[in-house]
């Protein structure tokens, strides 16, 4: 039976009974409901007898002491969006289908391709906010904060796999480009790759008349202007909106939602829903990118775990394992076990021919057929044989060791055999599968793999993960609210934490804010923060503090410090470092700043507003971007748009009568903040749109300034005499030179630590043990600079809650007598971990070591060795494989 | 995704493709392998920063040393691609036979039989792949 394959958005059918997409967790087959017609066939064909049809919905109740709720959300559907053209044809596709098309898993195995005949287009185009930023159509006001770059992205992956030029046209409001490093990507695609940004509003998309499936796009320009342009194909890059049983969920949990139904939460309980002990991550809490969504997932764990702390391993389990036997003297008995897989390699290779085969080879003292080896009969089956074989080295012949080999290697410790006298063969997914049509061949294969893994189990010697122990203590570097909340986070699960500050005082940046821009008090905020460190019995305070030195490895690191004016010497010794040393507004150069009184920082304009109000100000003039997005400093600061509008709201809350004019070059009030900014214009605020080559320009008079700007709507220059000029002066990295270079920490172009991966593991350093948060990872605002501090607090806690850590066995190892201290592994590392000792020669710390081999293969003298790669083992396989050949 | 590709080809698995020796690749063709084919991540996109660069050094080198001996540099390729991109594997592995059947049998096997008539001469090809792990 075929369906409709949702997860290649319609594109493409699949069967009834099918698994859902190539990296699904379980990966394993369902049975689509709606399609199945009942007609029993796979459940006789099932050799495992794994189906039943009578499977119902079960309810199962579960005690947990916390709920996080990451429910996710659906891309909007513009099909009533009838001037797009969208379902009425196949060449308007929404931006999740493009994603598929370009998937080499998709539809069309990645050939850049459109549906409605099936060529590669030549000219693409992309309408952003569709279903974002737009309350007359669709209602959803807010901008969905992921369009602008994964459209970016799409236009750039769509040219990579065009086989010829290829022009691709993003057509938006504003590029919202705010994450860390993302305006380098955006001006790569502009600059570089010669993707077109256009001003538009969208009037309509329209199939050409003479049936060759491209489509005419009207638009209206930044001055009105109403264009025409032909697209081989137009991609509606939609927005993020909650499901309606999210919405159900919610109203059953009894949590408030807001006006667009994203989970309400706080400033500084960003993860925190209105009801105590449920907490909401991801879209759900409001529209955000994968980063902040694992930031966030991250930081709800932590807030839920914290009142749960006590309770920590009372629920846990472990195995008893048999002591594990020395084979060291013994004569190599090697069992090999062939697996049928159902018939997904028994259908194919003639596992019969394979396993007399194996009987013939060398050492094997044992070979048998399962026809599911992973099942549980079978392993117990296999524990017996391995008993009653005395079998000392074990070969799967099966599928890939990627999902398996555990599996197996834990079969093997419950026998007292240690796990690496373990070998796979996948007569599966490297033979069986891709080559069905092949019986022949197929089964010659598998057994020339089964020989590779029969040769190479022979050369494999017992090997033993090392235990370390891990210190509980942990350490966060700055005081600001970053720090002290990641330090909170720490100290309430249980944790001793040691938090220095360079300054006599804590708070950092947040001392110099007043409100945010939902009206959240800061300084109460920041005083209450400040009282909870200072008197929780887990936080050890260090002020005016600086780290001279820094050595170990993840668990076990110590730190020294000099202390208080009079720089007292201290040694700390801790698990896990975070680093939370902030940032600072910067200092701008540019448009009279520090010459004339009337020219502020938006920081200072905020300050003026709380101590006198806004009834002195007539005309106020603010420049977006200073010191942000232009040579000198090309990222975006992420945080000044808001603060713009903050005090342009608050300046006309205030005085109505003022005249508010914000010189821009994208509005970036991503997520819920587009709210503030609708609300800004509807109080009567003025935008005007500038570019880097059509600078304002401005000069002193004698009572105040004049700002002169182009406004591309009217095509005039305008020039406006104001008493109040803000410059939003973006942020900078807390100076960190110092640190970095003690620490060892890789920092980016600006100054900012980096993270291990981007979008995996956000808030984690590539040193182990060592993490990041807040504005010293990149700019953000004081809600997701208390998630991200959480997330921090909540990955260290997965490393401190361990009794032990365990160390990978796949370790590099040096034999100090061949070692001629060359220095080739000190510098070919990645990770920078052999060390020449006090003997003269190399030494490579396990508990540091990834497992690459890389120093292994450099080594001239062939002094070290990657445990369980050895170069003997490796060419066991390439000597078994070839051994007929000549 | 079961995208067939010749059968010729035998996977050995490393941790990372920066473990790859020019000692391993030569050994195969001592061996009598065809053809060697490194398939590691995507440059740039290294699971150990810089593994993947080494190797394509050391295929440099060890295509130099072939060449150098008359069995052919050719024959040695680097591929770079992510663990998601089967087709891409697939398309590889299709180019790799490619490229050897075009050759045929390496000189070192042909030597070899020579010195015993008899063998069936047949095209085997060796392929080395990074640990999918990514």
């Amino acid at each position: 039976m075929t369906a409709v394959d949702v997860y290649n958005k319609g594109l493409q059918d699949r069967k009834a009974a099918y698994i859902d997409y190539p990296q699904a967790i379980p990966l394993s087959f369902t049975i689509d409901q709606e399609a199945c017609i009942g007609c029993g066939l796979c459940e006789k064909m099932c050799l495992a007898g794994a189906i039943t049809y009578e499977d119902q919905e079960r309810s199962t109740d579960l005690d947990v002491g916390s709920i996080v709720l990451c429910p996710g959300s659906q891309e909007f559907d513009p099909k009533d969006l009838d001037y797009l053209s969208y379902g009425t044809h196949p060449n308007v596709v929404t931006s999740a289908e493009f994603e598929r098309i370009l998937s080499a898993s998709g539809p069309y195995f990645g050939n850049l391709t459109r549906p409605f005949d099936r060529q590669e287009p030549k000219k693409v185009a992309w309408l952003q906010c569709v279903g974002s930023r737009d309350l007359n159509r669709t209602g959803n006001g807010y901008c969905s904060s992921v369009c602008c770059m994964y459209a970016v992205k799409e236009a750039m992956i769509a040219k990579e796999h065009a086989h010829s030029d290829m022009d691709c046209a993003i057509f938006n409001m504003d590029v919202r480009t705010f994450g860390k490093d993302f305006e380098k990507y955006y001006n790569r695609a502009k600059d570089q790759e010669g993707v077109r940004f256009i001003k538009a509003r969208i009037h309509s998309v329209i199939p050409v008349a003479d049936d060759s499936g491209d489509l005419a796009l009207r638009y209206f320009t930044e001055s009105g202007e109403l264009k025409e342009e032909i697209f081989d194909m137009v991609v509606l890059s939609v927005g993020l909106q909650i499901q309606e049983s999210t919405i159900d969920l919610a109203h059953k949990l009894g949590l408030e939602l807001n006006h667009y139904n994203f989970a309400k939460t706080g400033t500084f309980s960003p993860v925190e829903t209105s009801r105590p002990g449920i907490y909401a991550s991801g879209v759900f809490q409001g529209p955000k990118d994968i980063p902040e969504s694992v930031v966030e997932a991250s930081a709800a764990a932590c807030a839920a775990g914290a009142p749960l702390a006590a309770a920590r391993h009372t629920c846990t389990q472990s195995v008893e394992l048999p002591e594990e036997q020395d084979v060291s003297d013994e004569e190599l008995r090697i069992g090999v076990f062939v697996c049928n897989c159902g018939i997904n390699i028994g259908g194919v290779v003639n596992t019969k021919e394979v396993t007399e085969y194996a009987e013939s080879l060398p050492g094997v003292a044992y070979a048998g057929i399962n026809l599911f080896t992973c099942s549980e009969d079978a392993q117990n089956n296999m524990k017996e044989i391995i008993k009653d074989q005395k079998l000392n080295r074990v070969v799967v012949a099966s599928c890939s060791p990627k999902t398996h080999e555990p599996i197996f290697m834990d079969t093997l410790e419950a026998c007292g055999l240690n796990k690496y006298l373990f070998e796979m063969a996948n007569i599966r997914n490297q033979d069986s599968w891709v080559h069905a049509g092949n019986p022949e061949a197929a089964t010659q294969k598998a057994k020339e793999l089964v020989h590779m893994a029969v040769s190479r189990s022979a050369t494999l010697s017992p090997l033993h993960e090392k235990q370390i122990p891990v210190n509980e203590r942990s350490l966060v570097v700055g005081g600001g609210v970053a720090g002290m909340t990641a330090a909170l986070g720490l100290a309430d699960q249980g944790y001793e934490c040691v938090l220095v500050e360079k300054e006599a005082g804590l708070g950092g940046l947040a001392n110099k804010l007043h409100k945010t821009i939902d009206g959240t008090d800061v300084q109460a905020a920041l005083q209450d923060l400040i009282l909870r460190v200072e008197e929780h019995p887990k936080v050890q305070l260090l002020t005016q503090t600086i780290i001279t030195d820094f050595r170990g490895f993840k668990g076990n690191f110590t730190t020294e410090v000099l202390v208080g004016p009079e720089m007292t010497s201290r040694k700390i010794e801790h698990g896990v470092i975070i680093l939370a040393t902030g940032a600072n507004e910067y200092q701008p150069r540019e448009f009279l700043y520090g010459q004339n009184d009337r020219v502020l920082t938006q920081m200072e304009l905020t300050k003026q507003l709380e101590a006198r109000g806004a009834k002195d100000i007539n005309n106020a003039v603010m420049i977006q971007c200073v010191g942000s997005r232009n040579e000198e400093h090309p990222n975006c600061s992420r945080i000044c748009c808001q603060s713009a509008v903050k005090n342009a709201i608050h300046i006309k809350e205030e005085n109505p009568e003022a005249n508010v004019y914000i010189l821009y070059r994208d509005i970036r009030m991503y997520g819920l903040l587009e709210d503030y900014y609708t609300r800004a214009r509807s109080l009567g605020v003025l935008f005007f749109r500038y570019s880097l080559d059509d600078m304002p320009v401005v000069n002193e008079m004698e009572n105040g300034v004049s700002v002169e700007f182009n406004d591309p709507v009217l095509g005039r220059r305008l020039s406006v005499d104001c008493d109040c000029l803000a410059l939003s002066a973006g942020m900078r990295a807390t100076n960190t030179d110092d640190l970095a270079s003690v620490l060892k920490a890789p920092r980016s172009d600006d100054g900012h630590f980096l993270e291990a991966h981007v979008k995996l593991r956000p808030v984690e350093m590539s040193t182990e043990g060592m993490y990041v948060c807040g504005t010293a990872h990149s700019p953000r605002l004081l809600n997701e600079t208390t998630a991200q501090a959480k997330a921090a607090a909540s990955r260290a806690t997965a490393l401190l809650s361990q009794p032990y850590l365990t160390l990978s066995a796949v370790t590099a190892e040096v034999d100090p007598d061949k070692c001629a201290s060359c220095l080739i592994c000190v510098r070919s590392c990645p990770h920078s971990v052999p060390r020449i000792n006090q003997d003269g020669v190399s030494e490579i710390d396990a508990a540091l070591c990834h497992g690459c081999g890389i120093c292994a293969s450099e080594c001239p003298a062939k002094a070290i060795k990657l445990n369980w790669y050895e170069d003997t083992q490796i060419m066991s396989k390439i000597d078994a494989l070839l051994e007929e050949v000549v | 995704m079961r995208l067939s590709y010749p059968p010729n080809l035998r996977i050995i698995r490393v941790p990372c493709t920066g473990k790859v020796d020019v000692i391993h690749i030569l050994r195969a063709f001592e061996k009598g392998a065809d053809g060697v084919a490194v398939v590691g991540c995507l440059e740039g996109d290294c699971h150990y920063l810089t593994g993947n660069l080494r190797a394509r050094k050391r295929v440099e080198q060890a295509r130099k040393i072939l060449d150098t001996v008359g069995v052919g540099g050719e024959r040695v390729k680097m591929f770079n691609l992510s663990s998601g991109e089967g087709p891409r594997f697939a398309q590889y592995a299709q180019e790799i036979f490619a490229t050897v059947m075009g050759l045929g049998l390496s000189p070192i096997r042909l030597a070899k039989q020579k010195q015993q008539p008899g063998v069936e001469a047949q095209i085997t090809e060796l392929g080395v792949q990074k640990a999918a792990a990514v």
